[in-house]
């Protein structure tokens, strides 16, 4: 019975798969392209033609393209992401911790996010063309047109500069308690939560709105079901595949795209280590970040269209 | 007032009921029009009035009037409807709700859609009396499958386990009914409840209802266009059109003694007198042991079928649904290339794909489909559809072909004026008058036409075929005629090939193949059209001799 889902899911992570190598080789190869090579940088002033070409010689960088990339892809997949040339430190065990930071901020933005995103996206169509849905569209929009390191600075003056609520440098560190992890993290997840709401409101609000037109919408109003319960029990469950790639989405920005807010709030997190390395060249760690990033970006579309897939009765139940 | 005093058995009793709706023509201010124009009816506990009228005669909006909705914007301004001896038009959304699902139930046209494709069928089916409170989960199932039993469907205590994908048409208008049924209402409204549906299995739903209204003494108001089946299940019938009442009388009155000229039009309908035109000594277009599948010769849909077209006849194609009609049309056009056999065209054969065909062969196969609104570019206007197969394979250009299309519209017998209308602004008749028109102006040996008439009204229906029949004197095309409707079979062919599952089971003149003695399915198919007469549904029920598909 749940063959036929079972080779579609296969087949979408397979095809993952495949679209992540091509990545690996899109960011590899841009890393080449840019002028100056990794010899050059760590050398910097003090490069002679003779050390140049020796450390050449010893990080390799004589070797033809196509085995550099495969020895890069080597360690990527034995967890080796390289040194960092600016630090010289591992590059694997300082993203650790960072990616952690990043994803523990993106869990509580989408916590409050999707949540709200999708009831306010179903309140606005049950009052549809009304006030309150045209209230919620506007707020929603509005918070969205705003740039998120205006909304960033906005959050910051009220609740760290005027009524010093929350903190206005997100500073966490290891062995923080949870409490004090959660208050400095309010303000950056606020901001993210505002940025990606009204997406992913907007297209609830369309997915259903689509299915309301159903001659099975008409039959539970005919059967007497009130308003809300015949779009939560009827219009709802046939909107949810549009609504999971939504989301998805939404939640591959809030890893990938925190990059302004976490600058703004100085938080230890991945998009700020990237920022840093890239003012300072430093290719390998702008490599890794952004196979992470890309893979990050693929899984969450990869569960996107498996939601889909299993949210449809007609594959999950074959006749 | 009028006295609201309730007859002592009376359920429903409308009085002058008035609707209106508020449309959008584009380019001017919105309108108000009235749907409905004061009409009054009375229906008695137990009993079925039958609803008759064609598209726009206000007989769904009717219908749901009695539990107080309007679909999409439509609007109840005046008169009132007594359900139960209270005005329910007074009780306001709350007590729409309290009587929808419970007091009154619905049967919709096409089951298929009205059923949620994410939930199981038995949490739909016990939905309202669930939300009303009448039952127990446990007894309302209970009483679900006895109505799956009473209504015959095929398994019925694990049928409700089913999601609407997977269960037949045929199948999910009963399971519809029982849903209707399982509430206890006092009233069901059914909508058309077999005309999406096709004959054989069409007999089949009309007798499980029937039996159904019998056996639980609900009353129904019985919407349809088709005058034969209504006469099968109600009590009385209520003629209707443009909104305003035409007659109201019993069913035998109705049918055997209409009073109004509109009813009789109606009840005569179906007689076209059309003389059937032998065979020619060639036929210019041969299928010769066609076999065709999809999904890579998995599902073989067309099995060894041989067919002749003689010049200027028309060749009809009947079966249910699945049976491969439409399948045929698509091989002869090689939108579908055929696995095996040959299509002989001119006597010379045709290329099997589409793409290798010439220009010239193109233009002599043309067609006309089911749905012709959405068969035209909503953005286009008329006289740009029509020009634009005499651009294409004539190189006709401004004057020379604006002429020529206004001969075309005169031929479908519209007016030069609507040349520069778009689809939108044209009724289902004359949609498919501009298609026709379309094909014509090809000058095409052949119009394969694939259920042209399904979509439209009898009456409406009747001018297309009256049309196509004097077009095929005038212009010596032939056709292809598919079709699942056996009388417009009987107007329209001069022979006819029976399919049943892609197989043509008989073939030959029309006279021949409509001439005892018939094979199983063949008689199948014709005792299961619809005759106007009391007591045809049983008589035909016992008399037959294969179960029909249950499509």
């Amino acid at each position: 019975m749940s063959s036929p889902i079972l080779k579609l899911i296969a087949q979408r992570i397979a095809l993952g798969i495949v679209l992540l190598l091509a990545v690996s080789v899109l960011i590899f190869a841009g890393t080449q392209i840019l002028p100056g090579d990794v010899a050059q940088a760590i050398l910097g002033q003090s490069a002679t033609p003779e050390s140049l070409a020796n450390l050449r010689e010893q990080l390799g960088l004589n070797d033809p393209a196509y085995i550099r990339y495969f020895r890069w892809l080597g360690g990527v997949l034995t967890g080796d992401l390289g040194t960092a040339m600016s630090s010289g430190q591992d590059i694997a065990t300082s993203i650790k911790g960072r990616l952690w930071n990043t994803l523990f901020l993106a869990f509580w933005a989408a916590v409050v996010a999707v949540p709200l995103a999708i009831i306010l996206g179903l309140i606005a169509v049950r009052y549809r063309n009304g006030w309150v849905d045209k209230l919620i569209s506007g707020l929603a929009l509005a918070s969205t047109s705003f740039p998120e390191f205006f909304i960033g600075y906005v959050l910051v003056y009220f609740f760290a500069v005027k009524w010093q609520i929350f903190p206005g440098i997100s500073t966490v560190y290891e062995g923080m308690p949870f409490g004090e992890r959660m208050q400095a993290i309010a303000l950056p997840a606020t901001a993210l939560t505002l940025v990606v709401l009204a997406h992913m409101m907007r297209m609830t609000r369309a997915a259903i709105l689509n299915v309301m037109q159903s001659a099975y919408v008409e039959t539970a109003e005919l059967k007497g079901l009130s308003a809300f319960n015949v779009i939560r029990k009827h219009a709802f469950p046939n909107a949810i595949a549009p609504i999971i790639n939504v989301v998805m989405l939404n939640l591959a920005y809030l890893i990938v795209g925190v990059v302004v807010v976490e600058v703004i709030f100085v938080y230890p997190g991945m998009g700020q280590y990237l920022v840093d390395h890239v003012t300072k060249r430093d290719v390998p760690v702008v490599q890794a970040v952004g196979l992470i990033f890309a893979a990050v970006y693929i899984s969450l579309n990869i569960i996107a269209d498996i939601g889909a897939i299993v949210a449809n009765p007609r594959l999950r139940h074959p006749k | 007032m009028a006295d609201t005093k309730a007859k002592p058995g009376l359920l429903l009793d409308i009085r002058n009921l008035r609707i209106e709706a508020t449309v959008f023509p584009p380019g001017e201010p919105p309108k108000n029009i009235v749907l409905v124009h004061d009409v009054s009816l009375t229906l008695e506990k137990g009993k079925v009035l039958g609803l008759i009228g064609e598209s726009g005669a206000g007989k769904s909006t009717i219908g749901l009037s009695s539990m107080g909705y309007g679909r999409g914007g439509v609007r109840i301004t005046g008169g009132e409807v007594i359900l139960n001896g209270r005005d329910i038009l007074k009780g306001g959304k709350d007590g729409f709700r309290k009587l929808r699902g419970r007091e009154v139930c619905y049967v919709a046209q096409s089951a298929a859609a009205a059923f949620n494709p994410a939930h199981r069928l038995m949490d739909q089916v016990v939905e309202a009396t669930l939300l009303h409170g009448t039952a127990t989960r446990a007894e309302a199932e209970k009483r679900a499958v006895a109505l799956f039993k009473k209504l015959s469907l095929p398994n019925p205590e694990t049928i409700g386990e089913r999601f609407p994908h997977q269960v037949s048409g045929g199948q999910l208008q009963r399971v519809m009914t029982a849903m209707a049924l399982c509430s206890e209402p006092d009233l069901i409204v059914f909508d058309e409840p077999t005309t999406a549906l096709d004959v054989t299995t069409q007999i089949d739903v009309l007798a499980a209802i029937k039996d159904a209204i019998r056996d639980t003494h609900v009353a129904a108001l019985y919407i349809t266009h088709d005058l034969a089946v209504v006469a099968q299940v109600s009590d009385e019938i209520m003629v209707l059109r443009h909104g305003r009442l035409v007659e109201w009388g019993g069913t035998r009155q109705i049918i055997k003694e209409p009073r109004q000229e509109y009813t009789n039009a109606l009840v005569s309908v179906h007689e076209i007198e059309h003389a059937e035109q032998k065979p020619g000594t060639a036929p210019f277009l041969s299928v010769k042991n066609i076999t065709a599948a999809y999904g890579g010769s998995h599902i073989k849909v067309l099995k060894n079928v041989s067919v002749d077209i003689y010049p200027g006849q028309t060749l009809a194609v009947v079966g249910e649904s699945g049976s491969g009609k439409s399948t045929l049309a698509r091989a002869i056009t090689g939108l579908l290339p055929p696995e095996q056999g040959t299509v002989t065209f001119d006597g010379r054969p045709l290329a099997n794909r589409l793409a290798d065909r010439p220009k010239e062969d193109l233009r002599q196969l043309q067609m006309i489909y089911q749905m012709a609104d959405v068969a035209m570019n909503p953005r286009q206007t008329v006289g740009t559809i029509i020009g634009r197969p005499l651009e294409f394979y004539f190189g006709m250009r401004g004057r020379e072909r604006d002429k020529r299309v206004a001969e075309l519209l005169d031929k479908i017998e519209m007016g030069k004026g609507f040349s520069d209308r778009y689809p939108a602004e044209l009724s289902g008749g004359q949609k498919q008058r501009v298609c026709i028109a379309r094909s014509l102006a090809a000058k095409p040996k052949l119009i394969i036409c694939d259920e042209v008439t399904s979509a439209l009204d009898p009456l409406v229906a009747n001018g297309i075929l009256k049309l196509l029949l004097d077009l095929q004197k005038e212009e010596n095309v032939a056709y292809l005629f598919i079709t699942h409707d056996l009388a417009t079979v009987k107007s329209i062919a001069d022979s006819i090939a029976v399919m049943y599952r892609g197989e043509v089971v008989r073939y030959g003149p029309k006279s021949k193949v409509l001439a005892p003695p018939f094979d199983a399915y063949t008689d199948l198919l014709l005792s299961s059209v619809p005759e106007m007469e009391i007591g045809w549904l049983e008589k035909a029920i016992k008399g037959r001799r294969m179960a029909s598909a249950g499509n």
